[in-house]
């Protein structure tokens, strides 16, 4: 099993989410996170998709949202040729004992926060998951109130262009 | 010109070709029916019992000829209807138009008498489908729906109309019929590795499907076979694509299929897969399907490429374009050894023996295709008459024996045989069914009689749910859960109480006359056949097994 981040290319028509979902439903495909945005084209909507499968499902994956008559083009993200990011908000109880700790955290993060109270922070995290995922697991010794992640939007790095054939 | 979405509905159906309709009024669609009523003459309507009837015979009128089939129902219940009969489609890849018309836009989304999201609800059963939300969309929408359902890998696609665009007006510029668009891209390396794959074998074999079918592919196919001499074996969807007499037909492949078919793939150290998609049904265990051969596929769909099974080599493109860019690459060539002990095999077959004095499926299979005829359009339902029909029919021709493989729906037979018989009024359509599928759809009897649509309903009367109860004796130990509801039909009074003839026959000769005289009637008919019901459909593999488990008795 492997994860594999898809840049799918779709016609921004009502709807066209449910289809992608409903795909991934009805073949038993794994979605780790799906983020849906606009384009500089407004004809054209952007699916980021972060799956997971070994190489057939993967595969299947990419065949089959490729076969939805509104998805224009599919394209595998590759990992050491893409930039991936994603955004945290996090909401940490933190009164004066573990506020400067907390924060220490954050700076070494780069982590703005950007909410305060007495008793809690709410902090904002931007970058690759895997950096989300580092920073999770040390605010994990304190007491998450509430989280949440943007899921994975992600572009190729360089001069290129994803267009659509 | 100035036209409301109506007429702008029925001017597409007639630029795209369209000259048969099947379908159900309601208050949805009252717009659509009325101008339907100025357009008579040139789209003859069939108004069946049940959408679902009608979903079938959209669905065996586009088999029969190739042609999309054209399906209406109103709104919410209707709609629901179509559903089996759109998945039905949907699995054999037929390709189809059902048009639903919706509550007016403005009672979207507010549960108003009889509004369903069937856009949803048809989503994965579907090419694609839209909701028309405005009448200045409506004429290109159906246009991109015969395009979708008829191009590339074909298949259904929905069209669902509200009420109020059906009634808007605007400005309709006619436009041309839409063909086909689909163009194969063909790689040369990868046709010469294949061709030369297919020269270096010693034992191979064509294993084709449906695809050859819905892509006119079987002159390039034998054509193909006879010059590499290699034998065939068939799926379900492709009887009849090479004639059941051609000495490299090896017949039906799977589950049911013979012992030489499925020992040759077994054996073979190539396989070339054309049109097919290695279900459940013919690759039963994945990892064990083909497993000494070098596989190469072609399919008109990149996504069947090692969907269940992998394969070696792939053909992207049109299974007529792929095998005519191959064939001038493949040698003229045959392969004695190997179909010596092909024939080995063949002489395994199973032989069901004969017995005039009962019915026996085979003997009744067999009387039909005598008196019908090599013509003769055979359209089933499912279950072990299907079955037997698929093994015992002549099968001669493409798109003469109609069934739904995929789905395996119960009920389909006899709207897709109107389905049929309103393609080919000529054509003798020979309806093959089971006590337990009749009873689905036989209300369907009302509109052979309403259009004077003479076929022929054959019954395989076990009064049992057969191939239910056929697994739970192989499998489950004779505990017949379900499958014996004990039904007192009488076919021949239903048959006479909806206006048709109606037959019983308990014996062969019996049955030769009634078929004769059926033959002759030209109204519609039904034959009620009784057999026994411990007769089996065999061989058969059990589901994930291999062929060396192949029961035979």
């Amino acid at each position: 099993m492997s994860k594999q981040v898809l840049s799918v290319l779709v016609a921004n028509h009502a709807g066209v989410l449910a289809r992608v979902a409903s795909l991934f439903c009805q073949r038993g495909f794994n979605i780790d996170s799906l983020t849906v945005s606009a384009t500089d084209d407004p004809a054209i909507s952007r699916i980021t998709i972060v799956t997971e499968g070994d190489r057939q499902v993967l595969e299947q994956i990419i065949k089959q949202t490729g076969k939805l008559e509104e998805t224009k083009k599919v394209a595998p993200l590759k990992a050491n040729s893409s930039l991936f990011r994603e955004l945290l908000l996090l909401k940490v109880e933190a009164d004066e004992k573990v506020r400067r700790e907390v924060c220490g955290i954050c700076e070494i993060y780069r982590a703005k926060i950007i909410d305060l109270t007495v008793q809690s922070l709410i902090v904002e995290l931007t970058g690759n998951p895997n950096k989300i995922d580092g920073f999770l697991t040390m605010m994990k010794q304190y007491n998450i109130l509430e989280m949440c992640r943007t899921g994975v939007t992600a572009m190729e790095r360089g001069y290129s262009v994803q267009t659509i054939d | 010109m100035i036209l409301n979405g109506s007429q702008i509905l029925a001017e597409v159906l007639v630029e795209q070709g369209v000259e048969v309709l099947f379908g159900y009024p309601g208050g949805s669609i009252l717009n659509i029916c009325d101008a339907l009523y100025d357009y008579r003459d040139k789209i003859k309507q069939y108004v069946t019992a049940h959408e679902q009837g009608a979903s079938h015979a959209a669905d065996g009128y586009a088999r029969a000829t190739g042609k999309t089939g054209v399906v209406l129902a109103t709104s919410g219940p209707g709609a629901t209807n179509l559903v089996t009969g759109i998945a039905t489609a949907y699995m054999d890849s037929v390709p189809m138009v059902a048009i639903t018309g919706n509550v007016g836009t403005s009672l979207i989304g507010r549960d108003s008498f009889q509004e369903v999201y069937i856009a949803g609800i048809t989503m994965p059963i579907t090419k694609h489908n839209f909701v028309v939300r405005r009448v200045e969309e409506l004429a290109d929408t159906l246009r991109a729906a015969f395009r979708i359902a008829n191009t590339g890998r074909k298949g259904p696609v929905l069209v669902d109309i509200p009420k109020d665009v059906t009634a808007a007006k605007c400005e309709f510029t006619p436009g041309p019929k839409i063909e086909g668009e689909y163009t194969t891209v063909l790689d040369d390396e990868a046709l010469k590795a294949a061709a030369e794959a297919i020269n270096n074998a010693e034992r191979p074999v064509i294993y084709f499907g449906g695809g050859v079918v819905s892509g006119e592919a079987g002159a390039e196919l034998r054509a193909l076979m006879n010059k590499a001499g290699i034998p065939a074996a068939h799926t379900l969807m492709a009887a009849g694509v090479v004639g059941c007499d051609e000495p490299l037909n090896l017949g039906l492949l799977g589950m049911h299929g013979n012992v030489a078919s499925n020992l040759a793939v077994d054996n073979a150290d190539l396989v070339l897969a054309a049109g097919t998609r290695f279900s459940d049904r013919v690759a039963l265990n994945t990892e064990a399907f083909a497993k000494k051969a070098t596989i190469i596929q072609i399919d008109i769909d990149p996504s069947e490429v090692n969907k269940n099974v992998l394969v070696d080599m792939n053909l992207i493109g049109s299974v007529k374009d792929i095998l005519a860019a191959l064939l001038p690459l493949i040698n003229e060539n045959s392969h004695p050894e190997w179909l010596k002990e092909i024939g080995e095999w063949q002489k395994q077959n199973y032989v069901p023996a004969d017995d005039d004095s009962v019915l026996k499926p085979h003997q009744v299979i067999g009387a039909i295709c005598e008196r019908a005829g090599e013509d003769a359009i055979y359209v089933t339902d499912v279950g072990q008459h299907q079955l037997w029909a698929a093994q015992y029919c002549r099968h001669v021709s493409s798109r003469h024996f109609l069934t739904s493989g995929g789905l395996g729906t119960m009920g389909f037979g006899y709207g897709a045989a109107l389905g049929a018989k309103a393609a080919f009024p000529d054509k003798p359509v020979i309806h093959i069914t089971g006590d337990g599928s009749f009873h689905m759809n036989m209300n369907e009897a009302c509109t052979a009689v309403s259009y004077n649509l003479p076929v022929i309903t054959v019954i395989m009367n076990n009064s049992v749910l057969g191939m239910v109860r056929q697994w739970q004796t192989v499998f489950y130990n004779r505990r017949y859960s379900g499958s014996e509801p004990e039904r007192v039909t009488d076919y021949v009074k239903v048959a006479e109480g909806f206006g048709l003839k109606g037959y019983r026959c308990t014996n062969l000769a019996q049955f030769k006359k009634a078929m004769d005289e059926a033959m002759t009637l030209n109204r519609p008919v039904w034959i009620d056949c009784v057999i026994d019901r411990e007769e089996k459909v065999l061989p058969m593999i059990p589901a994930g097994e291999t062929v060396d488990k192949m029961i035979l008795e």
